[in-house]
């Protein structure tokens, strides 16, 4: 009982205190990201997207000046990220949350998100499940299925093969991929021949590859997070002569990022990689988005990671425009529904059933332009939705 | 068949180098002088983060930056160990654990701060990429190049070992410290000297460890639990004993993974419980 | 009880743990201290619940390494069994906090049991990497049987009943900090009768030459198994809470990170003092909190010139520096 009152107490006064600041306070965004420890690059990346997008779009919106605090998880603890959570809204009296590279970063945060009522924007995390933990939750990366069910079917349909071996890192993230690829692909009707899963603190890929060689697919889809591992991946396929157009190689946009894409080299060319964000892709919003982002990251390229802060932004500027500087996790999270605009990604919105992204799907191809190596777009598929909610 | 386990044994062959490189130092300084040092992966961070400053900056090729990283590494930890650890000899294993771990923080940060938390790549020269046809089997070229530097130096430490005078008083400190000293052997420049040759190795190490794993500041951490496998598994103070363990933990790691591949996380500490269950002085170690 | 006599001194065994066993105006101070959260801090009070189960952890860590010279670097397995167990039973439909929390610390106390076997084995860095090894394989396991831990992702729909039906688990952290220091209380008063009996003295007379004890007729083995099955328990119990007090369970419960941060807060505070495993938690704590909030990115660097300078100047952690200026001043 005591513990009832006092939470109301206190519930009372934290409401009292952010009606009351919401006047002349500025209004407070908590950044919560991995930015120490082996995920620390993705929290960098995305923390430079929202900061370029402040930095292009001034720091006030709809009256009311922009503050961001940022708290660090330190990587995957999703009783950090709850703390952290419960603290921003509790001690700092911040009105959004904001980042979540990790899914369980964000599954720490969801429950206070939905018991105190804010709008919480996932920028990365890309769990299909995600944005079911807390009606406040709206997604402004990709969903894993979202890339790959469709990226699936297209293997078969329309780059026709016929068999593919599928080698993903073991961890959820992994699992998600393998399965949506394997789901669409043999729905097609397309046969998976052979699916090997990689420890996630996998130093060295030579086995796995070697067993993939063996096996001498016709194709073979490969799924590892983003870091250390595309470029070591890369350099284990290059080496053991896996490579178009002897074997076709699908994978998700992370293995050709541009890090990977040097220390692979020329047996790169011909790799077809799924994604929702071309760093290549020529469209004047997309080329001024990354003159403007390499010229302050001193010529750092931006990534997945740096879009989904971006949009992530835009989504909390254009939400508060709409309410007119009301910073209710409500209103916002009624603004954020069906909300569409044009990204430096291309065409995105908000799916008003899910508050999950919908956009399209790039499929690119390495190819050899002017002398360097590109993600080439060769094919589209637009306003794809995550293929799982709703199914289960 | 044969083929198969031939490469496969190649592969985990020349991992297992790799990890040869990274520990022997820490193995030698912790038998030597029973320094507990957790900052060992940090002068393979280094050596790597040489390497790549070397190639990128400067322009040299990556033969001429390996030996680079090699001194860096050894003279950084020279100067640490003059200064800091020798103050902890005698402070206690649990002091130097806490020492060398708040070294490891700092090293990190430093890290972050100069290079950014950005994978580091680095560009091999056109010779030794791709890969070597011998008998119908594909041999990947900087395996091969990896295998004979670790023979090498290898070969180097042990005729070092045997034929130098250096060698003669650093085989005498390890077997019996005090009569050393007792015989007018300056033991603590002898270990001053091993230190630097660890890490040096280390150093080098992690800038052939780049092409295979990658380079970035968590790599000091990460690095550390293999590290103090092949330590433990090989046995305290003994070159062969972790040549032997590096090497067997490699090929291990690797032919689980390729015939069992669902285990794959699994094996190589599994071989580390059931090797210490059975000899808990790792497989050469004599205390 | 009696039968077996360690101490060698004049004092009189019985007189000396008595004396141990007394109350000191400091502890009473610092339990005190304990409650300030609630009254004066309120918006730290998930902070403190994130101390007292560290402070619970490192105790249960302190019990093997202070007392019993068991160095660990796998003990984040106990806690994650405990945090998981506690987890999968309300998912499951058994959401009571208490049953569930003591149901995890006797599950991870059993799986402790049969790990002793292995442990008692071997010594020295052989047993340090004997615990790491455990640790890693019981993570590979979790990650391995995503179908009952979800993995990666998370353990999905805990549904944790209140206390007692009816104190909730509010987002202001009242319920679970009571819950918790509640819990830490009574585990430091247990551990505390533990190391002051004839127990904890032959302990630490394994510790301190393992080779004469069973020359004085004392198992040793069987001491060391009683207390690493109990330090389990205990280690369950710490991520028993965390899990309900968060409502989350992930892999990261069972990650070597978590092993090494327990050892780190334990000798920053001081082995073989109970007090110093809970003053190393918070120190580490507090000191991480503050420091991330100043720069999220760098914070550990001054945590490591911390561990670095404190290991220069208080080598008996910080607790020994502090009880060590107290005894100069009162003689």
């Amino acid at each position: 009982m005591l513990g009832r009152t006092a939470t109301v107490v206190v519930l009372g006064l934290g409401l009292a205190f952010s009606t009351a600041a919401s006047a002349q306070e500025p209004l407070k965004i908590g950044v919560i990201l991995p930015y120490s420890g082996p995920f620390a690059d993705a929290a960098n990346q995305l923390q430079a997207g929202i900061d370029l997008y402040l930095a292009t779009h001034g720091n006030e919106v709809a009256g009311r000046t922009i503050e961001i605090v940022r708290r660090d998880t330190g990587g995957p603890a999703a009783d950090v990220a709850q703390r952290l959570a419960q603290e921003l809204v509790v001690r700092d009296g911040v009105d959004i949350l904001a980042g979540f590279a990790l899914t369980p970063e964000a599954l720490g945060a969801a429950p206070v998100s939905a018991e105190a009522g804010k709008l919480m924007v996932v920028m990365n995390a890309a769990t299909s499940i995600v944005t079911e933990q807390s009606p406040y939750i709206v997604r402004t990366s990709v969903t894993i299925p979202q890339l790959n069910y469709a990226f699936g079917q297209w293997a078969h349909e329309v780059a026709g093969v016929g068999e593919a071996y599928t080698l993903v890192a073991d961890y959820g993230p992994g699992h998600d991929a393998e399965a949506a690829f394997s789901r669409g692909f043999t729905e097609a009707g397309g046969t998976v021949v052979g699916s090997d899963r990689t420890p996630v603190a996998n130093p060295d890929f030579s086995a796995f590859v070697q067993r993939v060689r063996d096996a001498n697919p016709e194709a073979v889809y490969i799924f590892v997070p983003g870091g250390a591992q595309p470029a070591a991946i890369g350099r284990a396929l290059a080496d053991r002569g896996l490579a178009p157009p002897d074997t076709a190689i699908f994978a998700q946009g992370e293995l050709t990022h541009p890090e990977a894409l040097e220390s692979m080299g020329e047996t790169a060319l011909g790799i077809i990689t799924t994604f929702h964000y071309t760093l290549e892709r020529d469209d004047p919003l997309n080329n001024e988005f990354v003159a403007a982002y390499t010229a302050a990251n001193n010529g750092r390229e931006p990534d997945l990671f740096s879009i989904g802060g971006y949009d992530g932004m835009h989504l909390i500027f254009e939400a508060l425009k709409a309410t007119d500087g009301d910073a209710s996790g409500d209103a916002l999270v009624e603004a954020a529904k069906g909300m569409s605009w044009q990204s430096p990604r291309g065409p995105m919105w908000i799916d008003p059933e899910t508050r999950d992204v919908v956009q399209t799907v790039y499929i690119r191809e390495i190819q050899d332009v002017d002398g360097e190596l590109q993600n080439v777009i060769i094919h589209e598929i637009p306003d794809v939705k995550d293929p799982l909610h709703g199914s289960n | 068949m044969t083929g198969q386990i031939a490469i496969v044994l190649f592969d985990g062959f020349a991992f297992g180098m790799l990890l040869f490189l990274l520990s022997v130092g820490l193995s030698v300084t912790l038998g030597l002088m029973g320094f507990i040092n957790l900052a060992h992966g940090a002068f393979g961070m280094l050596g790597g983060y040489v390497t790549i400053l070397a190639m990128r900056q400067l322009g040299l090729p990556f033969l001429v930056a390996l030996p680079l990283a090699f001194i860096a590494a050894a003279l950084v930890s020279v100067v640490l160990e003059r200064t800091l650890f020798r103050r902890l000899y005698r402070a206690g294993e649990l002091n130097q654990v806490l020492f060398t771990i708040g070294l490891v923080f700092v090293a990190t940060a430093a890290a972050t701060f100069l290079f950014g938390t950005v994978q580091q790549v680095v560009i091999l020269p056109s010779w030794l990429r791709g890969s070597v046809q011998f008998a119908g089997l594909n041999f990947t070229t900087y395996r091969i190049f990896l295998i004979v530097v670790a023979l090498l130096v290898t070969a180097l430490l042990v005729f070092g070992l045997e034929r130098t005078r250096l060698g003669a008083q650093i085989r005498a400190a390890v077997d019996n410290q005090r009569v050393a000293q007792g015989l007018g052997l300056n033991v603590e420049r002898v270990f001053a000297i091993t230190f630097a040759l660890g890490s040096g190795l280390a150093g080098l190490g992690g800038a052939l460890a780049i092409d295979i794993v990658g380079l970035s500041p968590s790599f000091a951490f990460h690095f550390l639990v293999y590290v103090l496998i092949v330590v433990s598994v090989g046995g305290l103070g003994s070159i062969t004993g972790s040549f032997v363990g590096a090497a067997l933990l490699g090929i291990g790691d690797v032919a689980g993974k390729y015939f069992m591949p669902e285990f794959g996380g699994f094996f190589i500490y599994l071989f580390l419980v059931a090797i210490l269950l059975v000899r808990p002085l790792g497989l050469f170690g004599k205390r | 009880m009696s039968a077996t006599d360690p101490t060698t001194g004049t004092t009189d065994p019985k007189i000396w743990m008595r004396r141990q066993g007394r109350w000191s105006a400091f502890e009473i101070l610092a339990w005190l201290a304990a409650l300030t959260p609630f009254f004066l801090f309120p918006t730290y009070l998930p902070l403190a619940n994130q101390i007292a189960i560290a402070a619970l952890f490192a105790i249960s860590v302190d019990l093997i390494l202070g007392y019993a010279g068991i160095v660990t670097l796998g003990h984040a397995m106990f806690f994650g069994l405990g945090a998981y167990f506690a987890g999968i039973i309300s998912v499951y439909g058994w959401g009571e906090p208490i049953t569930g929390l003591l149901m995890a610390g006797a599950f991870a106390g059993l799986i402790g049991f049969i790990a002793s076997f292995l442990i008692t084995r071997v010594q020295h860095l052989a047993l340090i990497m004997v615990t790491l090894g455990l640790g890693f394989l019981t993570l590979e396991l979790a990650n391995a049987m995503s179908w009952l831990t979800g993995g990666t992702d998370g353990l999905r729909g805990m549904n944790r009943w209140p206390v007692f039906g009816q104190f909730r688990f509010d987002l202001w952290g009242y319920t679970s900090y009571t819950y918790s220091l509640i819990v830490l209380f009574i585990c430091f008063l247990l551990s505390r009768r533990l190391v002051n009996s004839s127990f904890g003295l032959a302990l630490r007379g394994v510790r301190e030459n393992v080779k004469r004890m069973p020359a004085i007729g004392s198992d040793h083995k069987w001491h060391l198994r009683k207390i690493y099955t109990i330090s389990a328990a205990i280690a369950g119990l710490a991520g028993a809470l965390m899990a309900q007090t968060t409502n989350v369970v992930t892999l990261d419960a069972l990650s070597f990170q978590r092993s090494a941060d327990v050892v780190v807060m334990l000798i920053l505070g001081g082995t073989g003092r109970l007090y110093g495993a809970i003053l190393g938690a918070f120190i580490f704590l507090m000191a991480r909190d503050q420091l991330a909030g100043v720069n999220p990115q760098y914070w550990y660097f001054g945590i490591g010139i911390l561990l670095m300078l404190v290991v220069l100047f208080m080598p008996k952690g910080i607790l020994g520096f502090l009880s060590g200026l107290v005894s100069r001043r009162g003689k």
